[in-house]
């Protein structure tokens, strides 16, 4: 008799094992999950249509080979003590975070720092951008290369003022401007929108400070704007 | 090869056209029907290895210099990175991984290779469809999952071209005389079915008709997981099993161990890569952790199994070099197969996971241990296939040479350094820039494992060019001149 059959079965058996507790049995917990009202607000909020564009911006560049987008729990791993986390930096990612995010880009490997809530952590476009046209001079000894070509690089004539969408770069030489292209802006935009903050039942909030009365009420608020809680980082 | 130039002028063509009514067809003819099919595949596959390292030391580079290429979105590290992987896994893994599961199937059958024009056509789909997903990426048409950045109209050419390849492995498998239950016809027939499953699933699940959110994730980690473990895996295990007794001409030690080790890779293998701390419902990474635990009992029959079959016997003088890589391949598989379950643990893979040794442990898995394999086999069936004997045997020993420094020099810097990398970043008061600044050094060692491969692939595809280059002259010099193979090989 020919084996070759007894082999598919096999086969068959065992990736349909693999199939229905890694594929359907997730899908059929997780894959289903709507956006839940907290106070009047859904979560996740629907991105804004830039962040969104944004977003394909981080996709097509390959972002997330060098930057994850989840933060572990606080007894593993450094990520929340690093401030990394959402909710006031405290807390971990969950599955509700992504519903909106296509691809779900949550990274393998951290050459650079998670993102997930990079939005929390910076709220000035500027810097972004200055950031991503060449990391070393904001950060000295980053790894990460420069996106220069998502910004149009010129000289100025003599005399010429320099476009109002120009931006500051240090140490552009005089007579030269920098203006940031659609693409990086949506990239900024996209960034800027990285934060998750809701308190949900699967993330309780961390044991507030007691002496801070405000911090303990705001635990059972729902989200903050970014800028009061971009103060953990 | 002697052994092939002798069998070649004993038995002129007429003769084995007259033994085809036999149940058993002769090795001659085996590899004839092979030559064509077979040798587009290994080249195809040795060109894409070639490409691919340029294109992963263009990336590399990115981390010694950040304004390297830094000026074209097509040479960025994040379209880089993904066209190299491309190049690797389904230009040259793959194809070599098909090419050489052709072989053995028809060569275990003792039957001629089925459907040869399909093959043909499949690897012409195929590599169409690698060249339009490197393609695809270098113009930010990526999809956002690892290892299926492919833009969808490229995976459906290398679906295509996949199935007319594996129909007609299954073909040939079909036309097996009697009983042919080896050991390692388990392993490749079981890697020929789990490609296109896992590849269809994953594709129509993220290409076609996305799942929502975290899900995504979730898939693309099973997929990439089902790829390396199970279909690389079997793939490289069936090749060991067979080449490793055939080479030293004694039988595998155990056909039940094998068989053992191929259910436990299979049923086990195939549940890791949910990595501990991801945002899943906590029983997947735990069940993965349990999965990839219990693969350790494939890896140490394996071990056991080839250590018995290893301890004596002798390859004859032609075959060293193709032994040399694969028993490099199987120690790498043993290593890398003992690694995978200690790293799925929580307790370490809270400090190695996101880290370097990640990268280190995936290009281990699949340079040392699959790609080396693979390299043997070619080396063991090319000159078999062609008739003929690679023209300069140091070349070829000059790859090995290459190959294996440069993956150690590779993987060896970065696992240290990354399990470093993690130890240090389990201190959250080392700022992350202190603790990336640490791991340039291994960074740059293993840049110089890099150079190495690359020589190794550029002497690779040499080798392979120059012999491909001689058997066309003598096809056109029989074809012209009607000489006999005889007095051409004489």
């Amino acid at each position: 008799m020919n084996a070759g059959p007894l082999i598919f079965l096999a086969s068959f058996f065992a990736l349909a094992t693999s199939w229905f507790g890694f594929v359907l049995m997730p899908q059929l917990q997780i894959g289903r999950q709507e956006p839940v009202e907290i106070v009047g607000q859904e979560y996740p909020p629907r991105p804004p249509g830039a962040a969104h564009q944004g977003e394909q911006v981080y996709r097509a560049n390959g972002c997330y080979y060098c930057h994850s987008q989840q933060v572990r729990p606080a007894d593993f791993g450094t990520d929340v003590a690093r401030g990394w986390g959402g909710r006031s930096g405290a807390v971990q990612s969950v599955a509700e975070d992504y519903l909106y995010a296509h691809p779900a880009m949550l990274g393998t490997r951290r050459v650079g720092p998670d993102l997930a809530n990079v939005g929390l952590r910076h709220t000035n476009e500027l810097e972004i951008l200055q950031h991503i046209y060449n990391p070393r001079a904001l950060m000295r000894g980053s790894m990460m290369p420069s996106y220069r070509y998502l910004f149009v690089t010129r000289s100025l004539k003599p005399g010429e003022r320099p476009s109002p969408q120009a931006i500051n770069i240090p140490g552009i030489p005089a007579g030269t401007e920098v203006v940031p292209t659609v693409e990086a802006h949506q990239l900024a935009e996209y960034l800027l929108s990285l934060h998750s903050q809701a308190i949900l039942f699967e993330t309780p909030p961390p044991p507030a400070p007691p002496t801070n009365a405000a911090a303990g009420k705001a635990t059972n608020a729902p989200a903050a704007a970014p800028a009061t809680n971009s103060a953990a980082k | 090869m002697s052994a092939t130039t002798s069998s070649l002028t004993a038995s002129p063509p007429n003769a084995t056209q007259a033994s085809t009514s036999a149940e058993i067809t002769p090795a001659l003819a085996i590899n004839t029907s092979c030559q064509l099919p077979l040798l587009l595949l290994f080249v195809k596959s040795a060109a894409w290895l070639l490409a691919g390292s340029v294109i992963g030391l263009a990336a590399t580079l990115k981390f010694h210099n950040p304004n390297f290429l830094a000026d074209h979105a097509w040479t960025t590290y994040g379209r880089l990175h993904p066209a190299q992987t491309i190049a690797f896994i389904y230009g040259f893994a793959v194809q070599a991984v098909l090419g050489v599961a052709l072989w053995i199937i028809a060569h275990l059958g003792r039957t001629r290779l089925a459907m040869t024009p399909a093959i043909v056509a499949g690897c012409v789909i195929w590599n169409l469809g690698v060249f339009l997903g490197i393609a695809g990426v270098l113009a930010g048409e990526t999809t956002g999952y690892e290892w299926l950045e492919m833009p969808r109209f490229a995976a459906v050419f290398l679906f295509a071209g996949y199935l007319l390849i594996g129909l007609a492995g299954l073909a040939t498998h079909r036309q097996l005389p009697g009983r042919a239950a080896y050991t390692s016809l388990w392993f490749l027939l079981a890697a020929l079915f789990w490609f296109p499953w896992i590849f269809s699933t994953a594709g129509l699940l993220l290409l076609a008709w996305p799942v929502r959110g975290v899900m995504q994730a979730a898939l693309d980690w099973w997929y990439m997981n089902n790829l390396s473990t199970v279909f690389f895996g079997c793939a490289g295990l069936g090749a060991i099993f067979y080449f490793i007794p055939k080479i030293l001409r004694r039988p595998l030690y155990s056909h039940a161990l094998g068989l053992f080790a191929f259910w436990c890779l299979v049923f086990f293998g195939s549940w890791g890569g949910a990595a501990p701390g991801t945002p899943l419902p906590d029983w997947m990474p735990a069940l993965s952790t349990v999965g990839m635990g219990l693969t350790i009992v494939a890896v140490l029959a394996v071990a056991v199994n080839l250590r018995q079959t290893l301890a004596g016997g002798t390859a004859a003088v032609e075959d060293r070099i193709p032994l040399a890589f694969v028993r490099f391949g199987s120690v790498a598989f043993v290593i890398g197969g003992l690694l995978r379950p200690l790293t799925s643990l929580r307790h370490v893979s809270q400090y190695t996971n996101f880290t370097w040794f990640i990268a280190a442990d995936r290009q281990w898995m699949l340079y040392g241990f699959l790609a080396m394999t693979m390299f043997g086999a070619i080396y063991y069936i090319v000159p078999r296939i062609a008739g003929m004997d690679f023209g300069n045997r140091k070349l070829v020993t000059a790859h090995f040479g290459l190959a294996a420094i440069g993956i150690v020099l590779y993987a060896l810097p970065l696992a240290v350094g990354g399990v470093r990398e993690g130890l240090a970043m389990s201190d959250a008061g080392k700022s992350f820039l202190e603790v990336e600044a640490g791991t340039l050094m291994p960074l740059r060692m293993s840049t110089t494992g890099e150079l190495f491969m690359l020589a190794g692939h550029l002497v690779f595809v040499l080798n392979l060019t120059v012999l491909s280059w001689q058997l066309l002259r003598r096809h056109v010099t029989l074809a012209l001149g009607g000489a006999r193979p005889a007095e051409v090989s004489a």
